[in-house]
């Protein structure tokens, strides 16, 4: 790899020990996948931030960083943590837990990372343009950036992205080059997609199909930024989709060629058969939304669904910081309070400990959290969208 | 046998082979190096103070706290052999300095045999 003057510096440790150690990480991953230089990043998402995922090792591994004066050269979000920073008590998560926790983040507060802590980086103040390099970490920020915002990411590890955070530079290979963002089939989509969930649905059946394939969508018709969140999500989970592109709606589609390529058709037929496949329970214990965090426009969505109801169990919608500041001041949050629900911010279902909270089957509107919270969390999965989730807990 | 160098450094050990990817996050406890995944073929095997040879690694990539957990509590690998060291472990033995190798025809080694590991020039040596 081609390394300029000042990058043979730092890895002799110019700038002393941590970013040499850090480089040297970063050299060795474009050896491994033959970069053959390095470009400067625009941003960074760190994952590896709950305690539940990093226990001990991580944990001890970011306070060594933090106390050899490590820090971060670009904008710098992370992943979202295993509690909620503010509210974990009310919310019933374990002292010890929290403890470790609050660590973690002290530790990267120290080395400067804005402690934002979001699977939307891009709904919370850190926005790539189009075209821009960055090095993100969460499987459906970096589908979420490379393919509705056309910004260029690899998928990377919690070390390699602090390593890219603390350099401001990444190898460049994968996604970052132009030739290697082309789709490899085309997606004919011919079902009717109404909620976030069928979206869900949709992504969870392509991801299985394609796997780490590029794939390029046709029929979606129209969609927001929500409906294609949760798309990407979902292929990102059940396939490692980093990419995908949806003629008329991604900033890249109208470049590419798909002349030849496989046609996979989704019909109503998949849709039904992929929720079948996701349901493996029938009374929810709680309702967790959001996965990934809501947007603003989900969490009014959830208040006007259950406003002057009585929820029987607990309806937790996840979200970053910044999002919840405006349910709150929009009244949104105190009308979902009301019902028996939490808007809960800084985390997530998959990344808190809800197995150890007394809970067995979660309902989810999402085919990510579908996915993952059978493994991760031991839990039964009711899949449904938000209205006949919120009917379940109401009836 | 000469392959590519992950992490350079030198060292020598009694080799313990997995014929299987290694998922390094739930898969070995960091605590005692003992391999912890249900049915993995090392189960219940330390790999402390071994030279670790397996095909790649698999799964979380919070793998690479667990090598350099390994290391920080004192039950790490002498050095790891891969066919292909993907990202996990190479991020794993860097941020842990432990000496690595990869492209090694790891079918040629066997379980018990003492491996001479030069990782800054890419060779194992069987001895």
């Amino acid at each position: 790899m081609y390394l300029t003057n000042e990058e043979e510096g730092i890895i002799e440790g110019e700038q002393g020990e941590v970013p040499a150690r850090m480089f040297r990480l970063l050299v060795r991953l474009g050896d491994i996948y033959g970069a053959d230089r390095m470009i400067p990043v625009g941003s960074v998402q760190v994952a590896g931030v709950s305690y539940k995922s990093i226990g001990d090792p991580g944990t001890e591994f970011l306070e060594d960083m933090a106390a050899k004066g490590a820090k971060v050269k670009v904008l710098t979000y992370l992943n979202p943590a295993g509690m909620d920073l503010e509210d974990w008590k009310t919310l019933g998560f374990p002292e010890d837990f929290a403890a470790k926790q609050l660590r973690i983040m002290d530790a990267f507060k120290k080395m400067d990372i804005i402690i934002t802590a979001t699977c939307t980086p891009y709904l919370a103040g850190n926005l790539p343009r189009f075209r821009e390099h960055i090095a993100w970490s969460e499987s459906s920020a970096v589908s979420f950036s490379n393919s509705v915002i056309g910004a260029r990411t690899n998928r990377e590890g919690g070390p390699s992205a602090l390593a890219a955070a603390i350099l401001g530079r990444t190898p460049d290979y994968g996604l970052h080059i132009d030739e290697n963002r082309k789709p490899d089939m085309v997606i004919e989509v011919e079902a009717g997609l109404e909620y976030n969930a069928d979206f869900g649905a949709l992504g969870y059946y392509v991801g299985k199909q394609v796997k780490n394939k590029i794939p390029y969508f046709t029929g979606i018709g129209d969609a927001n930024t929500d409906h294609l969140k949760a798309l990407g999500a979902a292929m990102a989970a059940s396939g490692a989709v980093a990419l995908y592109h949806a003629e008329g709606l991604t900033p890249e589609a109208h470049l590419m060629d798909t002349q030849g390529l496989e046609v996979i058709p989704v019909t109503d037929n998949e849709i039904k058969e992929t929720y079948a496949k996701l349901n493996t329970g029938t009374d929810p214990d709680i309702v967790i939304l959001g996965c990934p965090h809501a947007s603003l426009r989900e969490i009014a969505a959830l208040a006007k669904e259950v406003e002057g109801k009585s929820l029987k169990k607990p309806v937790w919608i996840c979200t970053s910081r910044v999002m919840k500041e405006a349910a709150n001041r929009m009244g949104f949050t105190d009308t979902i309070e009301r019902a028996g629900g939490n808007v809960v911010a800084d985390t997530c279902m998959v990344v808190s400990p809800i197995e150890r909270m007394g809970f067995e089957t979660t309902g989810v509107n999402t085919g990510k959290g579908a996915n993952y919270l059978p493994g991760f969390c031991r839990q039964n999965v009711v899949f449904r969208n938000i209205h006949e989730l919120v009917r379940r807990v109401t009836e | 046998m000469k392959g590519r160098t992950i992490n350079p450094g030198h060292a020598e050990g009694e080799a313990i082979v997995s014929r299987e990817p290694i998922g390094f996050y739930g898969g070995i406890d960091p605590k005692t190096g003992i391999v912890i995944e249900k049915g993995h073929e090392l189960e219940g095997q330390n790999v402390k103070g071994k030279v670790l040879v397996f095909p790649c690694g698999k799964g979380s990539t919070v793998g690479s706290y667990v090598i350099y957990g390994l290391k920080a509590n004192g039950v790490g690998p002498a050095a790891i052999v891969n066919k292909e060291t993907e990202t996990i472990v190479a991020a794993g033995v860097i941020l842990a300095d432990i000496p690595c190798v990869d492209g090694i025809d790891i079918e040629h080694i066997k379980t018990g045999e003492h491996l001479k590991v030069d990782a800054a020039n890419g060779t194992v040596e069987k001895k």
